[in-house]
């Protein structure tokens, strides 16, 4: 009974499935190996996602505290470490309400189908030199489609609630979502000029020089983008409605509002990963055919704290100011970045159509210089429609009463 | 194929997540445009006038602690002066200036919390809202040096101050001025001139000033509008012709205006404490008034103050008993509720907390 | 500084040349008129151009008993000068007075709270109804016969 995977098969390069695959063949039929296979690959992702997210809502809630002069959570484990399994513990014991009224098919399908996105996306993200679970060649579209999902999610979960409010965020949510969608795509469309491949192993690769540095217009838009499509602030107005009406997440208790908190989490340390993948080189470092898994969770998790600082410093922008931003900030600047990339490759690549590393730098200070203009010119354009005219300071007026005519 | 849309009625509050006391606002939404708006207030109401009217005047001054609770010495200030005024009596001058000083430092407490709910209304996390309290513990703390209660001090007597400052209040107060320096310039290099904070507050919910004028508005909120009146420069009570100030005043009334104008006042209440520690010298700290007053049957003063959300004034009519027959509280919180409606009819459901919070209402206050 | 307070018998003279058999008596703090002519008296405070309040400080409502006492505190911001202004509404039931609504809008939730806790209607108020307690409540709790 021995089982082989034939060289044509997708999943002949994925090292782990093809070893588990193979030595349970030995002890089991073929197609039941399969499944044990595809059960073990699933188990680490998942964990993966998971601990993940866990140790991130432990590090959001230290850093955050840290910024506002206060301590995070310090009373479960040394630093408070076990925090998110006390989170967990209590999320589980809670009641699991569904509304009477709701589509409760759709309600209960939610964390599910929140949650699978943000694991199905780790899968294809190289951690180590050589090393994906899945090596897809189409990895940066398998990523931006497997994204999208997510937005099918807040609307599930806005529906199906049967509540007004949750409507009234999902619906925000949705909008912001697809709105920024676009911008993201299209800044992607450089990076993958340049690495001449989709695989996202491959983008690594080909990074000599780090691509934050060749494609800094890319890395602006598709971090703002990012941080809008996981409802982050300054972009969160889709979920911390809760101000004034609660989110999408208004129905939800227990454990499906921990999955939805996870995925949320897990969103932000899976977009860490791809963002590290696609501009920070990824695994490379010294020595990185031994600890290139170590570099590259230091500089996910550094990504994933510069997620965290934006979020406790900045307040946040209403609606109509989040989708001006999307159409008439970042549109344009990613279509600029697309149109100059696109050029830059065309003349300087070589006839087997790769670029040589002076090249990059060249694009880069390029780039960079294209970066800062498009920046100004966008921003102050659409500073200018935002402003109202009419200063609001006043020098401290003398004694006595200085009435505006108007009264 | 027209689409039928449908007005949406929906209650915000008396709890919800945005702080500003126990306020229920029913609105009216046309999708994102406000289109009604109906405040419902009296869920903190506690009788306070009804109960002045059994306790003698010096027992009122712990009812008038609870008023507005951010903001005590000066709801003290108030009652002792309308007192003071009932009775013709004179404060000797340590007191006024120590009484000048705490209201001083408890206006700039109010305002580090009306500025600091402000930004967390607009969706900071309380970053900015943790510098602010930091600032707040340390004026806290301070009057519990002086009087040994931090919010609810009751420091201040018809007459006087209860109690005069320990010898180590001095240099806390100076250490607390040198430090202030510091942290409140980070505050405003944070927020000052964020671009979302602007965005998000030009031009949103403009009050314009004959309409200010004609509801009663006062405090903050009308000097915004581009009214420079102040009840401390303009009636001058215990210390405040002694002491030079600006009075900052803003044009166009929107919520950027309020919430500029609560920074600028905080510095010039810095000011005053300085001018305060300089100039105050040694005496005695209460006038000689009897614990329990029986001021002249019919007497009746209307005693006002400038108190950190608006004009705070006490009407009290006298019987010749221990007690007052009438205390009236004019509160301004309630009162500056009344431009409610006009602030936030035709303008969006994310503006509407952020007004609220620019207004900076205190139900305390506003119930009584 | 300080502002002038205006009241005594120049304000009664104005007051009732302004609006005849307004004024019932004066002292050097108030000027009492009649409760019917408390809009009209409103009015004319507010127009005049000497005179100008155009800032209502706050209504007031006291039980004297045998009689309400309604006092209306006003500001003049450009003439720098206040004055007081009182009626005396004879009886204990539930008394109309006309408002000042329309005169000064600021009037709006104090006229609730004195209908709400001493019981005065105000006639011409948009929005009669109690104001810090609920819908529903039997009584007036200011009233010295309430409690």
């Amino acid at each position: 009974m021995n089982c082989v995977l034939g060289p044509d098969n997708i999943l002949h390069d994925t090292v782990l499935y093809r070893v588990v695959y193979e030595f349970v063949g030995q002890l089991l039929p073929c197609w039941l190996s399969y499944l044990i296979a595809g059960f073990v690959i699933m188990f680490f992702l998942i964990n993966a996602v998971l601990l993940g997210a866990a140790i991130f809502s432990w590090m959001e809630r230290r850093l955050i505290g840290k910024f506002q002069n206060r301590l995070g959570p310090n009373r479960w484990g040394p630093f408070g470490l076990l925090q998110p399994i006390a989170d967990l513990i209590k999320l589980i014991f809670k009641e699991d309400l569904t509304p009477r009224a709701a589509d409760k098919i759709v309600f209960a399908a939610v964390p599910i189908v929140m949650l699978a996105p943000v694991i199905l996306m780790l899968a294809v993200v190289p951690f180590a030199k050589d090393t994906a679970l899945a090596n897809l060649n189409v990895g940066v579209l398998y990523v931006l489609a497997v994204t999208s999902v997510t937005s099918i999610a807040i609307f599930m979960a806005g529906w199906s609630s049967n509540n007004r409010f949750a409507m009234f965020g999902a619906a925000r949510g949705v909008a912001v979502l697809i709105s920024y969608e676009v911008p993201v795509v299209i800044s992607l469309l450089g990076v993958v000029m340049i690495a001449g491949s989709m695989s996202l192993a491959d983008v690594v690769n080909a990074q000599t020089i780090p691509f934050l540095l060749v494609q800094p217009l890319a890395l602006f838009v598709f971090v703002a983008g990012t941080a809008a499509e996981l409802n982050r602030t300054p972009f969160d107005m889709a979920e911390a409605e809760s101000e004034l009406i609660a989110g999408y997440h208004i129905e939800y208790s227990g454990i499906k509002f921990g999955l939805i908190q996870a995925a949320e989490f897990g969103g932000v340390v899976t977009a860490s990963a791809v963002i590290v993948t696609l501009f920070f080189s990824g695994w490379s470092g010294p020595a990185s055919n031994y600890i290139g898994w170590l570099w590259f969770l230091l500089k996910a998790g550094a990504v994933a704290c510069v997620f965290i600082w934006v979020r406790a410093t900045f307040p946040r922008l209403r609606i109509d100011q989040l989708l001006a931003l999307a159409w008439k900030f970042l549109l344009p600047v990613s279509i600029i970045n697309l149109f100059a990339t696109a050029l830059e490759v065309y003349f300087l690549r070589d006839d087997a159509g790769s670029l040589a590393t002076s090249d990059l730098w060249i694009m880069a200070g390029i780039n960079f210089g294209l970066a800062a203009l498009s920046i100004l010119a966008f921003g102050t354009m659409i500073r200018e429609k935002v402003r109202p005219v009419g200063s609001g300071d006043a020098s401290p007026s003398p004694l006595g009463v200085s009435i505006a005519e108007s009264s | 194929m027209t689409i039928r849309t449908e007005p949406m009625t929906v209650n915000i509050g008396p709890q919800h997540p945005s702080t500003h006391g126990v306020f229920r606002l029913r609105v009216t939404f046309d999708g994102e445009e406000i289109l009604q708006v109906e405040p419902i207030v009296g869920y903190l109401h506690r009788g306070t006038e009804k109960l002045a009217e059994e306790r003698n005047y010096t027992q009122i001054v712990t009812l008038t602690d609870r008023l507005d609770y951010v903001s005590s010495m000066i709801n003290n200030q108030a009652y002792c002066l309308a007192v003071e005024k009932l009775l013709g009596a004179e404060v000797p001058p340590r007191a006024k200036y120590l009484r000048t000083l705490t209201a001083e430092l408890q206006r700039i407490a109010s305002h580090l919390v009306g500025i600091g709910f402000i930004l967390q209304d607009l969706g900071t996390l309380g970053t900015p809202l943790m510098y602010c309290f930091r600032s707040r513990e340390r004026i806290l703390d301070l009057f519990e040096m002086l009087c040994g209660a931090r919010i609810t001090v009751s420091y201040m007597r018809p007459g006087g101050v209860f109690f005069d400052a320990p010898t180590d209040f001095w240099p806390a107060l100076d250490q607390f001025l040198k430090d202030f320096d510091t942290e409140f310039k980070e505050i405003e290099q944070l927020v000052l001139e964020n671009e979302i904070v602007m965005v998000r507050t030009r031009g949103v919910s403009l009050l314009p000033l004959d309409l200010a004028i004609n509801c009663s508005v006062s405090g903050p909120v009308l000097r915004a509008s581009g009214l420079a009146w102040d009840w401390r420069k303009m009636e001058p009570y215990d210390a405040y012709d002694k002491v030079e100030f600006d009075v900052p005043t803003a044009i166009n009334g929107d919520n950027y205006d309020r919430f500029w104008l609560r920074i600028q006042e905080i510095h010039q209440s810095v000011r005053i404490v300085e001018q305060c520690i300089r100039q105050i010298e040694p005496g005695p700290v209460r006038a000689d008034v009897p614990l329990v007053l029986r001021p002249e049957p019919g007497a009746e003063a209307y005693g006002r103050v400038e108190a950190s959300k608006g004009e705070l004034a006490f009407y009290l009519v006298s019987d010749g008993g221990i007690s007052p027959y009438r205390c009236k509280i004019r509160s301004p919180s309630l009162i500056n509720l009344t431009v409610t409606e006009h602030l936030l009819v035709g303008y969006k459901l994310a503006d509407m907390i952020v007004t609220l919070g620019s207004l900076d209402i205190n139900m305390g206050e506003v119930d009584r | 500084m300080g502002l002038v307070h205006l009241a005594g018998p120049d304000l009664a003279r104005q007051l009732e040349a302004a609006v005849a058999d307004s004024v019932e008596e004066w002292n050097d703090d108030a000027v009492w008129v009649k409760t019917p002519s408390i809009a009209g008296v409103a009015e004319f405070l507010q127009a005049d151009p000497v005179l100008d309040f155009q800032f209502l400080n706050s209504i007031s409502a006291v039980d004297y008993i045998g009689y309400f006492e309604v006092v209306y505190h006003l500001t003049s911001f450009r003439q720098r000068h206040t004055a007081t202004i009182k009626s005396k509404i004879p009886g204990r039931g539930e008394s109309i007075v006309p408002s000042v609504y329309r005169v000064w809008r600021g009037a709006d939730f104090q006229e609730r709270e004195v209908w709400d806790l001493m019981g005065i209607r105000f006639d011409g108020h948009p929005n009669m109804k109690r104001i810090m307690l609920w819908e529903g409540f039997q009584g007036h709790p200011l009233r010295k016969d309430f409690l």
